[in-house]
């Protein structure tokens, strides 16, 4: 099969960067295999969910072109039907929760996008934000969320039904397999034939229709991808905290997933791990200390600044400087 | 229907808000023909061109591509059969190189591009076609640079190649010329001469000896309706037609010629 391939030089040098890239992959798994024993793990887990959610979101954003307002409704569905069904039915194992929960999210998604994709800019954004208004009021109505109380105490059980993740250790160990997961998915999407096509869409659209392709369905099937992998992301919060919240539906969360990614680097893969890292670390960090109640204004400074003087984020400055000073 | 018009309209007809951009056009393109659509400034040749592929829908009248309506298909669609149009303003992918640029064109018919979860490793058996596309527009050299490196007459070049990687019966170029150095029009002109045998080409032309050069039909727009039509002669020996162009195309035609 090598054989009939045509490689130019370019393909060949990417397949070099490739092989650097995946020594640091390596290297980061490495330190999130070791990180358990160095740091508090609810809050390494809390990290590892909202860098999911982050990159999850930079798929649509950054790959896609597509500014979504809306994407706390996909994270609280996954919440709120993986705590709703594991504290009714006891004996459901917790990987079945979070995969009707990641399912209920892809639908949701595959609702907004058929209802906003043919949207441009702004007004999809608009559409985006309207529906995740509604499904928020939405979760305050209906009983099983619990309204404004949220679901408490939901039961973390065990995994495939032999693992008790009440240990901390082993839930740690699945969230880190979950975000792998995730972002094993997102990091094939960008680099496969559908990406290919995505790109191109990104790049000039009537182009991209003119050479046969509906873009439509391929804006709708990176929607529905993200959707599904904020679900999954907002699944697994819910199993961690044992807490299913308003918090997550509101419209705040919304925007705090942009702020992460924006700060990370949209557009790179890396860049929405280290932005949600980040925000939740500062979070983290000013909550305990005696600027506990400016934690908001702090973060949106730090953004602003950010915004400001490296626009393409951290992530992307970062790849800018190596690719000036390195080729 | 016979087959000898490739693409038929009948009484196409655009409005904008009460303005009249196309006017009951009957265009007629014959199989196998380099037609050009010609005619002055705000003539309605673009929006004749968009109503055309789709990107535009038409306020009354009715498209026939090989006899069949194709009225109320869309871009996409159209394209898929065989209908591919370029545009005004170079249309490539800047930040994909010149290679991936033809691969995109050449990958949707293999029936693989909603695969996400493929590595893209798996369009590398598309490379060696790619580069023969490349090849016959003379941009072989050029296969592994980034779009948006290269010179604006190769990006045209490109163009026409990523549309070649269609297999399209019917290309509509969207003034494949413009702005352009006369080196680089010179060799358009030639690249165009060579990709239209075994096809049709309906372009969108300013410059009149381009048009002279290559067309076999003209089709003269004035106003949103058919001034005349023709081949080159005939066109250029009409009196309405040197009325439309006087003072303008005319004499950048001779400045040109």
């Amino acid at each position: 099969m090598a054989t009939t391939q045509t490689l130019t030089p370019s393909m060949k040098r990417e397949r070099r960067a490739n092989l650097r890239r995946n020594a640091f992959y390596l290297a980061l798994i490495v330190i999130g295999l070791v990180a358990p024993f160095a740091a508090y793990p609810v809050f390494l887990m809390k990290m590892l969910c909202f860098a999911l959610f982050a990159c999850a979101f930079n798929l649509l954003l950054g790959y896609a072109g597509l500014l979504s307002f809306g994407h706390a409704a996909f994270l609280a569905t996954g919440g709120y039907v993986t705590g709703y069904l594991l504290s009714s039915y006891p004996t459901l194992t917790p990987e079945l929760g979070i995969l009707v929960g990641t399912a209920a999210a892809v639908l949701l998604g595959a609702v907004f996008g058929a209802l906003s994709i043919r949207r441009q800019g702004i007004y999809f954004a608009m559409v985006t934000l309207a529906l995740a208004q509604l499904v928020f009021f939405f979760y305050i109505q209906v009983p099983f969320t619990g309204g404004e109380d949220g679901l408490h105490g939901v039961p973390r059980g065990h995994l495939f039904g032999v693992i008790d993740l009440n240990n901390s250790l082993a839930m740690y160990y699945f969230v880190f397999a979950v975000f792998l997961f995730g972002f094993a998915l997102i990091q094939r999407t960008v680099h496969s034939p559908f990406g290919q096509v995505l790109k191109a869409i990104r790049e000039n659209e009537p182009r991209a229709v003119s050479l046969g392709y509906n873009v439509e369905a391929y804006k709708l099937v990176a929607f529905i991808l993200s959707a599904g992998l904020a679900g999954l992301a907002g699944s697994t919060k819910t199993i961690v905290f044992q807490l299913a919240s308003l918090t997550d539906a509101h419209w705040h969360m919304s925007g705090e997933v942009i702020l992460m990614t924006l700060l990370g680097g949209v557009g790179t893969l890396f860049g929405p791990v280290l932005g949600a890292g980040m925000v939740v670390g500062l979070q983290h960090l000013l909550s305990q200390s005696p600027l506990g109640n400016w934690v908001s204004p702090i973060l949106g400074l730090i953004f602003v600044v950010c915004v400001l003087s490296f626009r393409s984020g951290i992530v992307g400055e970062a790849i800018k400087m190596y690719r000036k000073n390195f080729k | 229907m016979t087959q000898e018009f490739i693409l038929e309209t009948r009484g196409l007809t655009k409005q904008f808000r009460g303005f009249t951009a196309v006017d009951d056009v009957n265009l007629r393109v014959r199989e196998g023909h380099i037609h050009a659509l010609i005619g002055p400034n705000g003539a309605g040749k673009t929006t004749v061109f968009n109503l055309l592929t789709k990107f535009l829908p038409p306020t009354r009248g009715e498209i026939l591509y090989r006899g069949k309506a194709i009225t109320g298909m869309k871009a996409n669609e159209i394209a898929r059969m065989g209908m591919v149009r370029s545009f005004q303003i170079s249309a490539v992918f800047a930040h994909m190189t010149a290679l991936e640029n033809v691969r995109v064109a050449l990958q949707r018919p293999i029936g693989t591009s909603f695969h996400f979860w493929k590595s893209e490793r798996s369009l590398e058996h598309l490379n060696a076609r790619a580069i023969e596309l490349l090849d016959e527009v003379g941009l072989r050299e050029y296969a592994d640079v980034l779009t948006v490196e290269m010179p604006y007459g190769r990006k045209r070049a490109l163009e026409v190649a990523t549309t070649l990687a269609m297999d399209p019966k019917l290309m509509l170029l969207d003034e494949p010329t413009q702005g352009m150095g006369a080196e680089d029009v010179d060799r358009i002109v030639e690249l165009i001469r060579r990709v239209a045998k075994g096809r049709t080409v309906l372009m969108v032309e300013h410059n009149l000896s381009v048009v002279s050069r290559l067309c076999d039909q003209i089709t003269v727009l004035a106003r949103g309706a058919v001034l005349a039509e023709g081949d080159y002669e005939t066109v250029s020996a009409d009196p309405q037609v040197r009325e439309a162009y006087m003072g303008s195309e005319a004499e950048t035609e001779e400045a040109s010629a």
